[in-house]
C-alpha cells in the first residue's frame, strides 16, 4: 500500500492541507475533501476540460493531475473567481451573452477564458476559438460562448 | 409620461413572453453552484463501481468474489444471484421487454453490468472491481442486424427463446423483435407499378450516442426504518422513472422519492430506467446505507442509451414533372441486445411514420424491422423525437435522389411537392394531420437570404474548372418535425398517458412557485415558464419561481424528452395560469362592484370597460384572494393545477441551407456557410430558442460529420472514448445563422410548437446533402454519413478527383 | 478510471532523480507532464510501483542560447515553445508544431522531453526533432551522454533511453539564415493525434533544394525520416514533378497502423499530402 502523503496549496487565496495517497487526482481531491464542487468530470481522459483549473497561472485538467504535484500550488478554482461579492466579467458575460445551457461546462469553460484573457486580452475570434478547444461543451455550439468571451474583454480592458 | 409609454413600462416590467429574459437559472452555474448528481453526498455513503463484461456474447460459468471482498475498502459484491432473492436481477425496459439488471448466467454485450462492488469511496470501489474474477465462455456475436435473423444466427436472448411476442406483435426468428407498418401498401405498391420515374437508395444512420458532458449516475438512499426510497437520478423523466421503482420493487409510489437536481444535459441519454441505477437502489435497499454509482465517460457511450442504427431503404416514385406519387420507405433496426429504447407503446418504431415530411405524397407504406443483436440496448435518443430523425433523414436525402434523376435543381422539387399553406391541416398518407404551416415562404426566405442563384452560379464554375483543389455542395433540407408526445389516446408508456402538469400557486404579496412535470437539462425551463405565467397573469417573471424534477413536489408528468415541454408544459402552465386569472377576474369583479363581463385585462390588471381609472392590479388581487372579501361561497388562494392532454402533436418546421467546400486531397469538409430558419410558432423567449438552434446545429453536425460507434466483428468497441468519439470543439465547429418565420399552432393555448430538436433533425440531412451535392455531378447519389475525412477522400479516390 | 495505488517521489535535482530510478529499479516511471502516462494508469493499461515526479527539478527547464545551439530543458512544456520569443525568432518550426500538439490545458503540462521520450510514434515531437536534426543528452548513472534525434527512436514505445537514464535536454542547432519551414498536420479534430504529419526544413540556394530534412508523424512504428525523398529533392526545383515524386518516396516509406483515423490506403495517401504541403509552406518561407 502506497504511503499517504501530506499536501499543502492555496486554494482560492486559502491555505488547505489534505493527506491522500499518491494516486488521488486532484479533481477528486476538490470535489471530495474540499468541497468545492464546481470543476466538474466529464470525460476522465482530459480531453472535455470540464475539470479546468487554473494551476500556478496554468488552466490544467485536474482530472490529469496529481494531488501530489499540487505541494505550494496556487489553484483557482470558478469558486474563486467572484470577488468581494462582484462577479468577474466572464461570468458576467456567460449570462449575458447565453454562454450557458446545462452549466456543466460553465466552470471549466470560464476558469480556462480567464486564463486566456490574462494571456491574451485582446483576443480575436479565432483566438478564443482555439483557446477554449480544450474545453467540450454539448449544449450552447459555442457561439454565444465565443460572444461571451469577447464582451468580457471588452468590459476588462475598459475597466483597465 | 404618454399613455403608451406607460404601457409598455408596465409591459417591459413584466419581462413575458416575446422577451430575451436572461435566464434565471444562470446565477448558480456561473459560479460552480450547480447542484449535478456526481456533487451529491449523504452520510456514510457507499460507492458503486460496476464490473462490465470484456465480451459482446459469452456464458458466464463462474463469478469468484473472494479477492475483490479482500481488498481494503470493499463492504459488498453483488451479482446477478444476489439480486435473485428479491427478485430484481431482471426489469422492465420502456420498450416492453425485460433486461438484466446484473447478467444473468450469460453477457450480450460488450461491458454489460455483470457485478457491483460497493465500498467506502470510489478509489476502493476500482480496485475491488479490478479484483472481480468471471469466467467467461465466449459465444460467436452478431453484430451486423442484417445477419441476425439468418436460420443460423446464434440465439441473442436465451431467456425469451419460447416468446412468440415481446409487446408488439408476432416474432419470426429467436432474434427477431417486431415488425410494424404504417399506411396503405398495395396503395403505394399501385403508385410505383405506374410511375414515370422510381428512385431507390440504401442509406444507414449509424450507432451514434449522443454523450452529454455529464455521465448518468445516482444516489440512492433507503431509510429502512420508514420504508422510504430517495434516489438522486440523471433522469430526464424523474416521475415516469419512479413509476417503474414501483413496479419492480413493489415500494408504494408514494414512498417513492425521485429527484433529478440539475443535469448536466441529457438529449435523450437520460430517458431510461438503467441497470446501473436499480443495482444502486437494491444495494441501498439491502445494505441500508446510502449508494452512489456514476458512469465512466467509457460506460457511458458503451452501455447507456445510444441513438439510430436504423438501415434504411427510400424508395419514391414521380411523374417526370418531379410531383410525387408514392413512397415506400424500410428500415432494419438495430435495438441491441434488450428491447430497452423509449417509445410509446402504441408506436414501437416511434414516429418514424412522419417520413413523408413536409410533401404532400398522395400514396405512402412505411414498414420497420427490429432485431436484437450483440450490442448495447438503447435506439431512440439524442435530441430527436422517437425516429423522427431516422424518417426526416430519408425523405430529405431522397428529395435530392428524385432531382438528380430528373435533373432538377434541388429547391425546385421541394417548391413542387410542399404541403401549400392552404392546404392545412393536412393528413398525411401515413395518418399524422399537419395542424399548420407555411412551407413554401420559409423556403423562399431563406434561398433570398443566402443569394442562392448565384451560389449555384458559383458551383457551376467551380465544377467546370479542374484546377480547383476543392468541390463546392450546396444542401437544402425542408423538414416538418413531430414533436410534443403526446395525445393520451395513442401516447402511453407503460400504460401511463403522455400529458403533462402544472401547478400554479400565488402567495399573498404576488410571488409564484410553478411546479411541472417536466425536467430541463439545460433547457432554460426556469426562465420560459415563468415568461408564460408573467404573460398570462401579469405578475413579473422575476417572482416567478420554477420548480420541477422533484417527484415529491411536483405534478405527475412524462418529463422532458422529444421536445415536448413546450407543447405539454407549456400549455399545461397557460391553462393552469388562465384558470387563475378566471378567479382573479371575479375577484376584481367583485371589488369593481361591476359584473364580469365589464372587465377588460390590460398587461397586469383589469379594468372597467370605458372606465379605465377603475382597476384591480393583478397584485391587489394576490392580497384580496388571501382575505375575506371575496365573492360570496368563494374559497381564499388562487391556486390551479392543469393537467394537459394534447388534441394532436406539433408540428414545428423550417428550411435550412448549408455550403460546404471539400478538399479533394484530404477529404477535409469545410463548412462555410449554415443558414438556419425555423418556425416554431409563438416565440417565448428568443434568446433561448436561438441558443437552443446553435445546440442542435452543433450537434447535428458531430452526427452527420463525424460521430460513430465502431465495433469489430466480435462485438468489441472499436471507439468508446472522447479519443475517438468526436464531439466538435469551438475550433471544429461552424458558425450559424438563424433567422425565423412564425406560423402559429392552432391548437396550442399560447401557439407554440417546441423548438430544441428541429436543428439535429433537420441539420443532419442539410449536411449530408451538402457533402453529397458536392459529387452530384459526378453521378453520386448517396454517402453514408459519418461525413469524415477518411470517408469523404474514398470518395474522391474512387472518383480519381484527387488525381494531380 | 481510478489509477492503481503507487508510491510517489519528487527529487529536487537530476542527480537525485538518476539515483532514485536505480534504487527503485523497472518498477519506476518518469512522471513528465503525465497526459500520456496518467489517462494509460487511469485506464490500468499501465501499473507503476513508483512514480519519479520530475516537475521539481529547476534544472529541467528553460530555453537558452549557447554558441551555435538551441538547449531546452527536457520539462519545458509545450505552452513554453509556443510563447517563446527565442524560439519564434530562431527555430519557428518548433513553435509552430507545438500549436498542433492537443489542446491548450494539455500543452501547459506537456513537455517536450515527455512528448520525445514516450516513443510514441503519433506523438508530434519526434518528428520536429528529426527535421531540426536535434540532439537529446540523456543522464544517467554513469553520467550524460548526446544521442541524435536520428537514431535515437528505435520503435513503438522503443528508444536509446536505457531504463537508468533521464532526457535532460534537447539541443537544436542553429537552423542556416533563410531555412524554410513547416508543419502539416491532418487531425479528426483539435487534440487528437496525426491522422498523418509531415515537419519539413528546407533550405534553397537560388532555384534549388541545398538541403532538406523531411520527418513523418504517425506513418509506422516510429517516426520515420524521409531519406530516399531527401536525397531526391537535392539540387532539384520545387515544383509539381518534384513535389510528386518527393510526396511519393515519403509514402513508399509508410507502415501506418489502421485506426478510426483511417486505413493504411488513406493514411499513406495522406502522408504524401502532408508531404507535399509542408515542403510547399516551407519554400514559400525559404530565402535562398
Amino acid at each position: 500500500m502506497a504511503t499517504a502523503k501530506k499536501v499543502s496549496f492555496k486554494l482560492n487565496g486559502k491555505p488547505v492541507e489534505v493527506t491522500v495517497e499518491p494516486r488521488e487526482l486532484l479533481i477528486h481531491s476538490l470535489r471530495e475533501r474540499l468541497a468545492h464542487t464546481g470543476p466538474h468530470i466529464g470525460c476522465e481522459t482530459s480531453h472535455c476540460g470540464a475539470c479546468t483549473v487554473d494551476l500556478n497561472e496554468m488552466s490544467v485538467k485536474a482530472c490529469t493531475v496529481l494531488t501530489v504535484q499540487c505541494e505550494g500550488a496556487e489553484i483557482t478554482t470558478i469558486e474563486g473567481l467572484e470577488q468581494g461579492g462582484a462577479l468577474h466579467a466572464l461570468q458576467q458575460a456567460f449570462h449575458e451573452e447565453h454562454g450557458l445551457q446545462c452549466g456543466y461546462c460553465t466552470p471549466g469553460m470560464i476558469t480556462r477564458a480567464y486564463r486566456l484573457l490574462k494571456e491574451n486580452p485582446n483576443p480575436s475570434e479565432q483566438d478564443i476559438r482555439s483557446g477554449i478547444s480544450g474545453n467540450l461543451c454539448r449544449c450552447t455550439g459555442y457561439q454565444n460562448i465565443v460572444k461571451a468571451v469577447q464582451s468580457a474583454a471588452k468590459k476588462l480592458a475598459a475597466a483597465g | 409620461m404618454s399613455q403608451t409609454a406607460e404601457l409598455k413600462e408596465r409591459e417591459d416590467k413584466l419581462q413575458g413572453m416575446g422577451t430575451s429574459l436572461l435566464r434565471k437559472e444562470d446565477a448558480k452555474f456561473i459560479r460552480g453552484q450547480g447542484s449535478y448528481i456526481d456533487d451529491i453526498k449523504l452520510p456514510g455513503m457507499l460507492f458503486g463501481a460496476v464490473v462490465r463484461s470484456p465480451y459482446a456474447h459469452a456464458r458466464i460459468k463462474g463469478i469468484d468474489k473472494a479477492k475483490a471482498l479482500a481488498c481494503p475498502g470493499v463492504v459488498a459484491v453483488l451479482t446477478a444471484d444476489d439480486l435473485k432473492p428479491v427478485n430484481l436481477h431482471w426489469m422492465p425496459t420502456l420498450g416492453g421487454d425485460v433486461q438484466a439488471v446484473l447478467a444473468d448466467k450469460k453477457v450480450c454485450f460488450q461491458y454489460q453490468e455483470v457485478a457491483m462492488v460497493l465500498a467506502s469511496d470510489r478509489y476502493a470501489a476500482y480496485d475491488g472491481a479490478a479484483l472481480v474474477e468471471v469466467d467467461y465462455e465466449e459465444l460467436p456475436a452478431i453484430v451486423d442486424p442484417k445477419k441476425s435473423m439468418a436460420p443460423d444466427a446464434p440465439i441473442i436472448r436465451e431467456d425469451i427463446q419460447d416468446k412468440k411476442e415481446v409487446g408488439h406483435g408476432p416474432r419470426t426468428h429467436p432474434n427477431h423483435i417486431f415488425t410494424w407498418e404504417a399506411g396503405d401498401k398495395a396503395a403505394a405498391d399501385a403508385a410505383f407499378k405506374t410511375a414515370e420515374i422510381t428512385v431507390r437508395e440504401e442509406m444507414l444512420n449509424p450507432r451514434v450516442h449522443p454523450c452529454p458532458l455529464e455521465t448518468c449516475g445516482c444516489v440512492a438512499s433507503f431509510d429502512k426504518p420508514t420504508g422510504y426510497l430517495t434516489v438522486y437520478m440523471t433522469s430526464q423523466a424523474p416521475h415516469l422513472v419512479r413509476t417503474v421503482l414501483a413496479m419492480l420493487s413493489g415500494i408504494a409510489e408514494s414512498k417513492i422519492r425521485v429527484i433529478g437536481g440539475d443535469i448536466g444535459g441529457g438529449f435523450g441519454n437520460k430517458v431510461p430506467v438503467y441497470p446501473g441505477y436499480v443495482v444502486a437502489i437494491v444495494a441501498s435497499i439491502v445494505t441500508g446505507v446510502p449508494i452512489k454509482w456514476i458512469e465512466s465517460r467509457i460506460d457511458n457511450i458503451s452501455t447507456t442509451g445510444f441513438a439510430r442504427d436504423y438501415h434504411g431503404v427510400g424508395e419514391l416514385a414521380a411523374d417526370k414533372d418531379g410531383r410525387i406519387k408514392g413512397l415506400r420507405f424500410s428500415a432494419l433496426a438495430d435495438h441491441g441486445a434488450f428491447n430497452s429504447h423509449v417509445s410509446a407503446t402504441k408506436f414501437p418504431a416511434g414516429l418514424f411514420s412522419i417520413c413523408t415530411g413536409s410533401y404532400a405524397i398522395p400514396n405512402a407504406y412505411a414498414r420497420v424491422d427490429a432485431v436484437y443483436t450483440n450490442k448495447a440496448p438503447g435506439g431512440v435518443a439524442y435530441r430527436c423525437s422517437l425516429r423522427v430523425t431516422e424518417a426526416i433523414y430519408l425523405i430529405e436525402r431522397m428529395m435530392d435522389v428524385l432531382a438528380l434523376k430528373l435533373g432538377l435543381d434541388k429547391a425546385e422539387i421541394r417548391r413542387r411537392n410542399f404541403v401549400r399553406s392552404d392546404q392545412f391541416p393536412y393528413t398525411t398518407s401515413l395518418g399524422w394531420t399537419l395542424d399548420s404551416g407555411a412551407y413554401h415562404p420559409a423556403l423562399e426566405k431563406v434561398l433570398k437570404a443566402v443569394g442562392y442563384e448565384g451560389l449555384r452560379k458559383e458551383q457551376a464554375a467551380k465544377r467546370a474548372d479542374p484546377k480547383s483543389p476543392t468541390l463546392m455542395g450546396i444542401g437544402i433540407s425542408t423538414f416538418t418535425e413531430i414533436v410534443g408526445a403526446g395525445p393520451t389516446k395513442v401516447c402511453d408508456i407503460l400504460g401511463v398517458g403522455l400529458f403533462d402538469s402544472c401547478e400554479i400557486r400565488i402567495h399573498p404579496t404576488g410571488g409564484v412557485i410553478a411546479r411541472l412535470g417536466t425536467m430541463s437539462q439545460g433547457q432554460g425551463h426556469a426562465t420560459t415558464y415563468a415568461q408564460i405565467i408573467a404573460t398570462e397573469l401579469g405578475l413579473p417573471a422575476a417572482d416567478i419561481v420554477v420548480e420541477e424534477g422533484d417527484t415529491d413536489k411536483s405534478p405527475y408528468g412524462a418529463g422532458t424528452w422529444g421536445s415536448r415541454s413546450t407543447p405539454v408544459s407549456g400549455a399545461a402552465t397557460a391553462m393552469a395560469a388562465r384558470k387563475i386569472k378566471d378567479k382573479a377576474k371575479k375577484i376584481a369583479a367583485h371589488l369593481l362592484e361591476v359584473s364580469e363581463g365589464d372587465l377588460e385585462w390590460e398587461i397586469d390588471r383589469f379594468k372597467v370597460k370605458g372606465n379605465p381609472s377603475q382597476a384591480k392590479t393583478m397584485k391587489e388581487i394576490c392580497m384580496v384572494a388571501h382575505t375575506g372579501n371575496l365573492p360570496a361561497g368563494m374559497e381564499q388562494g388562487l391556486n390551479a393545477v392543469t393537467y394537459y392532454d394534447p388534441p394532436n402533436l406539433t408540428f414545428p418546421f423550417g428550411a435550412y441551407l448549408c455550403v460546404v467546400d471539400v478538399d479533394k486531397f484530404t477529404g477535409e469538409v469545410k463548412v462555410r456557410r449554415f443558414y438556419a430558419l425555423d418556425d416554431c410558432g409563438t416565440r417565448i423567449n428568443p434568446m433561448v430558442i436561438e441558443g437552443q438552434i446553435h445546440g442542435g446545429l452543433t450537434e447535428a453536425f458531430a452526427v452527420a460529420m463525424g460521430q460513430q460507434i465502431p465495433f469489430d466483428e466480435n462485438g468489441n468497441h472499436l471507439g468508446n472514448s472522447l479519443m475517438d468519439y468526436f464531439l466538435p470543439t469551438a475550433v471544429e465547429t461552424p458558425k450559424w445563422e438563424t433567422d425565423h418565420t412564425v406560423t402559429l399552432c392552432p391548437h396550442h393555448p399560447l401557439g407554440a410548437k417546441g423548438v430544441a430538436e428541429s436543428p439535429h433533425v433537420g441539420g443532419i440531412p442539410c449536411f449530408s446533402n451538402a457533402v453529397i451535392d458536392a459529387f452530384a455531378h459526378l453521378g453520386v447519389t448517396h454517402m453514408d454519413m459519418p461525413h469524415s475525412a477518411w470517408r469523404v477522400w474514398q470518395q474522391c479516390n474512387t472518383l480519381g478527383v484527387n488525381k494531380r | 478510471m481510478i489509477p492503481a495505488g503507487f508510491d510517489y517521489h519528487a527529487p529536487r535535482s537530476v542527480a537525485d532523480a538518476v539515483k532514485l530510478l536505480g534504487e527503485l529499479g523497472p518498477e519506476a516511471k518518469l512522471l513528465a507532464g503525465g497526459h500520456s502516462l496518467l489517462p494509460m494508469m487511469k485506464l490500468r493499461f499501465a501499473e507503476p510501483g513508483h512514480l519519479v515526479d520530475l516537475g521539481r527539478i529547476a534544472e529541467l527547464r528553460g530555453i537558452s542560447e549557447a554558441g551555435k545551439e538551441i538547449r531546452i530543458g527536457a520539462m519545458t512544456t509545450e505552452h513554453e515553445l509556443l510563447r517563446s520569443k527565442l524560439l519564434a525568432e530562431k527555430v519557428p518550426l518548433l513553435v509552430e508544431g507545438a500549436g498542433w500538439i492537443a489542446d491548450p490545458q494539455v500543452r501547459y503540462k506537456g513537455t517536450i522531453g515527455g512528448d520525445i521520450s514516450h516513443g510514441d510514434p503519433a506523438n508530434d515531437q519526434p518528428a520536429l526533432m528529426l527535421a531540426l536534426e536535434a540532439s537529446f543528452v540523456l543522464t544517467g548513472p554513469k553520467g550524460e551522454r548526446v544521442v541524435k534525434a536520428d537514431g535515437y527512436f528505435l520503435g513503438l514505445y522503443s528508444t536509446q533511453l536505457a531504463e537508468d537514464e533521464i532526457l535532460t535536454q534537447i539541443r537544436i542547432p542553429l537552423p542556416a539564415p533563410g531555412s524554410g519551414w513547416s508543419y502539416q498536420k491532418l487531425k479528426r479534430k483539435t487534440g487528437d493525434f496525426a491522422t498523418a504529419a509531415t515537419a519539413v526544413m528546407l533550405q534553397m540556394k537560388g532555384k534549388s533544394v541545398a538541403s532538406v530534412a523531411i520527418a513523418l508523424t504517425n506513418a509506422g512504428p516510429t517516426v520515420l525520416k524521409a531519406r530516399d525523398a531527401e536525397a531526391y529533392l537535392k539540387g532539384k526545383a520545387i515544383d509539381d514533378a518534384s513535389l510528386n515524386e518527393a510526396a511519393r518516396l515519403a509514402m513508399k516509406i509508410c507502415q501506418p497502423t489502421p485506426d478510426q483515423r483511417g486505413d493504411a490506403e488513406y493514411k499513406v495517401a495522406m502522408c504524401g499530402e502532408m508531404t507535399r504541403r509542408a515542403l510547399q509552406a516551407a519554400h514559400a518561407r525559404a530565402k535562398g
